[in-house]
């Protein structure tokens, strides 16, 4: 048994290689991109509207509500980067119920990359907001002696946002692996359905996590910061 | 190790393209519809409240003018109601005048026809004491009523005054005419040659006589030449007994008038 889909390469070439992770990654992206070119290719400005054009509005609009309740003002700048990291995070969960299907997001490479760019993000989008003297000041706010702590904070979210991902996608499928080779019938189905919950919760939880900390290093919130699971 | 960095790196860069293609086929053209349709909605929205705004206006507009309508209205209705008042007014002093007329026209009516009964009631009064009176007589005496009156009025030729004698036997003689005695009933041979010897005596020899029969005399007797007339009837009596009952009347009318006007 595999721990991590990055272990099933299916073609090498010295550091390069080829493994399950980056071709369900491309299967995902591929399918998420066409699907959304399929859609929006007919939109219609009519108070009548498709269903999967209502749909796709209900998911977008929803999205960037999140983001404004969780207080960045305008969420039309954060929605490219956010609104894909929970579709791609729920997306790949959801697929967890065809047979044979393992989730790249139950790759500790992918939560890593996941959570280096939302790393890499908060202070991207910080500068943005503050200007890069304004983003380095919080550092040494509330005084400079709580320099290091706040840059071992800052590390600390993104390791704690990778684990988490990680750690839920890759249990829900050994434990799905496991339980179907003990009581291969009727167990593992609802333990799978319990996986498409938590496939979801931490969709939205990575995302809301994602957001909080972009809007706490952007000072655009008043919201506190709460380090949740 | 289960962090693989070429697998880290990759993801990383197929999130980004990920992120790219999103922005690109979901993100903007949704956003863009969404706006689209928001800003049409809010378009028609300030269209409807702009309409609402003018039917507010409209209606204000139109119960003003109701007002102004329901004053006119009650304007007009009292106006009318004052012209039907003068009118209603005029109509009955009209009626009341018409009234008055007719009651005068029935009262005149009335009046002609209680001047004919009392005509009437006298000429059958004279009617009725002629009778009685020849019928007195008649049982009275052995002389007819006739004789009698011839009697009294051969007396009246006798009593004229001198002066009347006179005038009428200058006419007499003056007109080749006969004296025209006129009696309401056939005079027998006797009385007439009576009457022609007593006008003889009294207005000469020469005068002739002539008789005629005219029955409304009733009962009496007339001498007539040349405009004048000597003659004695009942009517005499009955024209005093006329006026006396003309006068009782007149009496009696002034006191009905007094209770019919009240």
């Amino acid at each position: 048994m595999h721990l991590s889909t990055d272990e099933i390469i299916l073609w090498q070439h010295g550091f390069f290689k080829l493994n399950l992770t980056i071709v369900t990654t491309w299967g995902l992206m591929l399918l998420l991109a066409v699907g959304a070119k399929l859609v929006t290719r007919n939109l219609t400005h009519e108070v009548q509207t498709t269903r999967w054009q209502s749909l796709l509005e209900v998911i977008v609009i929803t999205i960037r509500k999140q983001i404004e309740e969780v207080g960045l003002r305008q969420p039309e700048k954060y929605l490219g980067f956010i609104g894909t990291l929970f579709l791609f995070i729920a997306i790949a969960n959801i697929f967890t119920i065809f047979p044979g299907y393992e989730p790249p997001t139950g790759s500790l490479s992918t939560t890593t990359a996941l959570a280096l760019l939302v790393f890499v993000a908060v202070p991207f989008y910080a500068i943005r907001e503050r200007g890069l003297r304004g983003y380095l000041k919080t550092f040494a706010e509330p005084t400079l002696v709580m320099l290091p702590f706040n840059v071992i904070s800052e590390l600390s979210h993104t390791l704690a946002l990778a684990v988490r991902l990680f750690g839920n996608m890759m249990s829900g499928s050994m434990i799905l692996a496991i339980l179907l080779i003990v009581t291969p019938f009727i167990f593992p189905m609802v333990m799978s359905l319990l996986g498409l919950l938590t496939g979801m919760v931490q969709a939205y939880i990575f995302s809301v996590l994602a957001t909080v900390f972009i809007a706490a290093a952007a000072g655009t919130s008043e919201t506190p910061i709460d380090d949740k699971p | 190790m289960l962090i693989d960095w070429f697998t880290v790196i990759a993801q990383a860069v197929n999130f980004l393209i990920l992120v790219w293609l999103l922005k690109r086929f979901l993100y903007q053209p949704i956003l863009k519809a969404v706006d689209a349709r928001e800003k049409r909605i809010a378009a028609e929205l300030a269209s409807a409240a702009e309409k609402e705004a003018d039917a507010i206006r409209e209606q204000e507009a139109f119960a003003r003018k109701n007002a102004e309508f329901d004053r006119q209205r009650k304007t007009l209705l009292e106006q009318a109601k004052a012209e039907a008042a003068a009118e209603h007014h005029r109509l009955t002093e009209e009626a009341r005048m018409d009234v008055a007329a007719l009651r005068e026209r029935q009262y005149s009516m009335l009046h002609g026809e209680f001047q004919n009964l009392r005509t009437e009631v006298s000429r059958r009064t004279m009617n009725e004491v002629f009778a009685i009176a020849r019928q007195t007589l008649g049982d009275l005496a052995d002389d007819t009523l006739q004789a009698r009156m011839v009697d009294v009025f051969m007396r009246r030729l006798h009593e004229l005054g001198a002066s009347e004698k006179q005038t009428l036997s200058a006419s007499l003689q003056a007109s080749p005419d006969p004296v025209l005695v006129r009696s309401a009933f056939e005079l027998p041979q006797a009385q007439r040659e009576q009457v022609e010897a007593a006008i003889r005596a009294t207005f000469g020899a020469g005068a002739s006589t002539r008789f005629e029969v005219e029955s409304g005399l009733i009962s009496g007797i007339e001498l007539l030449m040349q405009g004048h007339k000597i003659a004695w009837s009942l009517d005499s009596y009955l024209a005093e007994m006329e006026q006396g009952l003309n006068a009782l009347l007149k009496t009696q009318q002034p006191a009905q008038k007094g209770t019919e006007q009240k």
